[in-house]
């Protein structure tokens, strides 16, 4: 397809997969071969090619979450040779293609791994605590109706980019899965800032930010140390700047709990 | 059966005010003792769950993937409609209602249309006070730009991902919702029957698709906000879980099918690489702001684009349509393409693509501009074709992308069948036979959040509904009969998997009833489906068991509903002997092969009854009457 000089090839592969019937029983890595691989295919279309036989084989299909495969739901996410995501910066898994991997090559597949993410079967995780994340705080309390005219207040344009740049968060999971401490620091300080940024976020701060890293806590994830793995295997380089801007709302909220 | 879209009388600038006032409410009291069922968490679910609990309804919210941030409305890139007229460029309701009329080709409802284009503007001032990160002007005031079908900029947008961010809002409000416990929340449930009591929709049955248990769910009124249907083409840029299911076990159940084949392939999508393909990815609309459209002018010239002199593009949008060039409708822009293609003029190894090209555009306003506004989709395209967009043209072709048909809805957005309430891309009502850019996440919100919260109030209160529980016999015989389904499809024990089946019949549909269409082509289609069906039932494997998370189980069953649902949408097209929109069927085109309608024999919503397995279905008409806009003949020059 390409023009460019990367025209497309053939390739075959050593697969080595996490395979785990269910959250209670023992796991283990499986060996497969995955043969006649595009490289203008994607990641997820080369699974799909060795679950296909597979299933005529009569054996059991290599679970894996993904919807959207365009990079924007979330859903997707292994971790492929010891990286969330795969090699790629910025990439989700099934924005990754076959051309970033070379004939013979063994690649390891494991789940996003985290003590608050159970696992459902091979490489599906239950991320849910991300949503009870959410549900702590992740919004501003508005109802439907009766809000003013969306031009009422002007926003400056750099601000709302830098909302926006947060707001791109994808809920994948990444950044727990890369971190050692299993922390949600980068997913949580995304829509903390984002919210933070905007003027119809600011009422609620102090209250959203305090409610959210409880949650975050009472849902296992780890602390913070600075580690900045999470940034740099985030499919969607949101910055670690939001982990620092959290740090200060959190901080402004505990002096404004105290004034009380 | 008698086709009543309860469209209440008056001027169309007063129908939908007299309605709200004329609908019966329930008691705030009383709205606690309602349970209603949610099935998606779409734009239209989502915003639907958090309204209707904020009314203080009782709500179960259901949606296949793990989380309801993930439904395919997160994909949506370009924009959003409203007539807000910001710009002072001359849009006003009636505009917006007028190109939304004219580009659906003169086959939607009047009246719901023109309240979608009243509603519209309090959308976006409901989604700026949820935070959403619209983009905007350096003075800080909203942004918009322009899409298909329209001369005026009434595009709201958040860089390339506007549905996701439109998404992230109502996912917020929702989970507000559940946090005080409001809304129920039911993740990775696949519906797969609607369950009736008395006549009226009562409840749902789904697999829990983590352990393959069969649950049943009661309430007072169910609401399918389940997406469209798309992926009947296999190859779509809907995401991998997009299903006909959920609504066709509702036509099964007695809801009426309209327009089914009013499907839309969108002109501008990165082309087919290889028969591994598992999608197809959009390239949004927004790039024909600033891309050309253009293929070379001799068949079958191999040279590099920027190898190609100026004198020897053909730039046929401009050309052909002058007054909106490279903005013409979708259903255009695709049927024109495919026409360069069908000549020989098509470029790329397949010689299915044409051109979008923006080098003019960054010589006139420099790459950072560009950059900055479509940054992320041309870092996409990179990704997926190792080509590099700002150096060299892009490569589109026309994709299966949205589908206008959907359940039949009356001006309340219910079915025909009792307490079903069907909104956003699952059901018929706003588009016609063409959806102009950037209106489906205007009508999927304006459902949710303006509109079911109102006329559902006026069916409860007006309705009598007894008590009921999941054991009513009703729900029994539903679960048993799809648990034999699910037994059937595991012990089937074929020799082709379920994806193979569907790509076959993605084949089909494209080839048949895709981009264009002749009688010829669809009665082949009809055997061609027919056959693939019956082959199914003795050949598909299907792996595992059904008491364990088991996807390959989730697509066979899914796959299984779409070709039944294929052979639906031929039929529709069969009988529809016009052209409009995105049906366009060859025997019916102008000397200038544009789509030609028959108003006078064709001028209705074509809703379709089920009569039972083998059995033909029976077509309704609701006849389509035009007050406010002139009929005529569309035209983009
Ligand atoms: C790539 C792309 C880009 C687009 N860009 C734009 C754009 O810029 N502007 C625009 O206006 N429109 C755009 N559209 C169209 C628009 O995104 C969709 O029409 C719209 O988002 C549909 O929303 P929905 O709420 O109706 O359904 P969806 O968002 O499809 O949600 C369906 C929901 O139903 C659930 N569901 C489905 N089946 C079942 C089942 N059987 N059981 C349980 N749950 C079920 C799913 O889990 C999901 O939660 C785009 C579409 C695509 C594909
Ligand atoms: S911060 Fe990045 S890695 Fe973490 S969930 Fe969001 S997108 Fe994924
Ligand atoms: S499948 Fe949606 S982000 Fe990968």
């Amino acid at each position: 397809m390409s023009t460019g000089d990367g025209m497309e090839k053939k390739i075959n592969l050593t697969l080595k997969v996490w395979r785990q019937k269910g959250p209670d029983k023992k796991g283990k890595i499986e060996t497969y071969r995955a043969e006649d691989i595009s490289t203008d295919m994607s990641f997820l279309e080369m699974i799909d090619v060795v679950n296909e036989k597979l299933v005529l084989e009569g054996g059991d299909p290599i679970s894996f979450d993904h919807d959207c495969r365009e990079g924007i739901c979330g859903m997707c996410g292994a971790v492929v040779n010891g990286r969330a995501h795969g090699p790629s910066k910025g990439t989700t898994l099934c924005q990754l293609h076959m051309r970033h991997f070379s004939d013979g090559d063994t690649v390891v597949i494991e789940p996003f791994r985290s003590r608050a993410f159970k696992l459902v079967k091979d490489l599906v995780v239950d991320r849910s605590a991300f949503d009870k994340i959410i549900q702590a705080g992740g919004y501003v309390s508005v109802n439907t109706g009766g809000v003013p005219d969306a031009n009422a207040i002007p926003i400056p344009q750099e601000k709302a980019d830098l909302a926006m740049d947060a707001a791109q968060c994808i809920g994948c999971g990444a950044c727990v899965a890369s971190c050692p401490n299993a922390s949600a620091m980068l997913f949580v300080s995304a829509k903390v800032s984002q919210l933070a940024l905007l003027p119809q976020g600011r009422a609620e701060a102090p209250t959203r930010v305090i409610n959210m890293v409880k949650e975050m806590d009472n849902q296992l994830f780890g602390n913070c140390s600075n580690e900045r793995e999470c940034e740099a295997e985030c499919p969607k380089s949101i910055s670690i700047v939001n982990i620092a801007r959290l740090n200060r709302e959190f901080i402004k909220a505990g002096l404004l709990s105290n004034e009380k | 059966m008698q086709l009543d879209a309860n469209v209440p009388g008056g001027p169309i600038e007063s129908k939908w005010d007299k309605h709200r006032f004329e609908l019966k409410l329930v008691n705030p009291a009383n709205k606690r003792k309602f349970t209603i069922i949610v099935v998606g968490t779409g734009l239209a679910g989502a915003s639907a769950s958090a309204s209707l609990a904020e009314l203080g309804y009782q709500v179960k919210t259901f949606c296949i993937q793990d989380s309801p941030r993930r439904a395919h409305s997160i994909a949506a890139q370009g924009g959003i409609n409203a007539a807000k007229n910001y710009q002072n460029d001359g849009d006003s309701i009636r505009r917006l209602f007028y190109d939304t009329v004219k580009g659906g080709d003169f086959r939607s409802r009047e009246a719901n249309v023109y309240r979608l284009a009243q509603v519209s503007n309090t959308i976006i001032d409901q989604c700026v006070a949820q935070g959403v990160p619209f983009a905007r002007e350096y003075g800080g005031l909203l942004a918009n730009r322009s899409f298909g079908g329209a001369q005026v900029s009434r595009t709201f947008y958040a860089r390339g991902q506007t549905g996701q961010q439109l998404l992230l809002g109502a996912y917020s409000a929702l989970s507000r919702q559940v946090a005080l416990k409001k809304v129920q929340l039911y993740t990775r449930r696949d519906m797969l029957d609607l369950v009736m009591a008395d006549g009226k929709a009562r409840g749902i049955v789904v697999r829990n698709l983590i352990n393959g248990e069969i649950e049943s769910y009661s309430a007072d009124a169910v609401i399918l906000a389940t997406g469209g249907y798309g992926n009947v083409f296999y190859l779509s840029t809907n995401a991998m879980a997009s299903n006909v299911s959920a609504s066709f076990s509702a036509y099964k159940k007695g809801a009426c099918f309209a327009n089914p084949c009013f499907t839309q392939i969108h002109p501008t999508c990165i082309p087919v690489h290889g028969d591994y393909q598992s999608k197809l990815t959009l390239m949004s609309e927004s790039l024909r702001n600033d891309g050309r459209v253009w293929v070379p002018k001799k068949p079958g010239d191999k040279r590099k684009p920027e190898d190609i002199p100026e004198s020897e593009r053909d730039y046929y949008l401009e050309n052909k349509y002058p007054s909106f060039g490279n903005l013409v409708p979708r259903d255009v822009a695709s049927r024109n393409a495919k026409e360069q293609c069908d000549q020989g003029k098509g470029v790329g190894e397949t010689g299915y693509a044409v051109y979008l090209d923006f080098k003019d555009a960054i010589k006139r306003d420099g790459q950072d501009v560009i950059m900055r506004k479509y940054g992320n989709l041309f870092d996409m395209y990179q990704r997926i074709t190792d080509d590099d967009p700002y150096k060299t043209a892009m490569m589109i072709y026309p994709a299966s992308h949205y589908t206008m048909g959907g359940l039949w809805v009356d001006y309340n957005l219910m079915s025909t069948i009792e307490g079903l309430f069907v909104l956003g891309e699952a059901n018929f009502s706003d588009h016609g036979a063409n959806r102009l850019g950037a209106s489906a996440l205007m009508q999927g919100l304006a459902d949710g959040y303006f509109i079911i919260p109102y006329t559902i109030g006026g069916y409860l209160a007006g309705t009598k509904l007894n008590a009921i529980s999941t054991d009513h016999a009703d729900f029994k015989s539903s679960e048993s009969a799809v648990k034999s389904k699910i037994r059937t499809l595991l012990s089937t024990n074929g020799k082709r998997t379920a994806n193979d089946f569907h790509r076959e019949l993605g084949t089909i549909m494209w080839d048949y009833c895709g981009m264009a269409r002749n009688n010829d082509g669809l009665k082949i289609a009809l055997s061609k489906i027919q056959n693939l069906k019956g082959e199914f039932v003795e050949n598909v494997k299907v792996s595992g068991i059904d008491k364990e998370f088991n996807q390959n189980l989730e697509n066979a069953g899914r796959v299984s509903d779409f070709l039944s649902f294929g052979e639906l949408m031929v039929e529709d097209a069969l009988a529809r002997q016009e052209s409009c929109g995105g049906h366009f069927n060859e025997g019916f085109q102008t000397e200038e092969n544009e789509a030609r309608r028959d108003d006078e024999n064709f001028s209705h919503v074509a809703a379709w009854a089920y009569q039972g397995e083998g059995k033909p279905p029976v077509l309704h008409k609701e006849p389509l009457s035009f007050e406010n806009v002139k009929l005529s003949q569309r035209s983009y020059k």
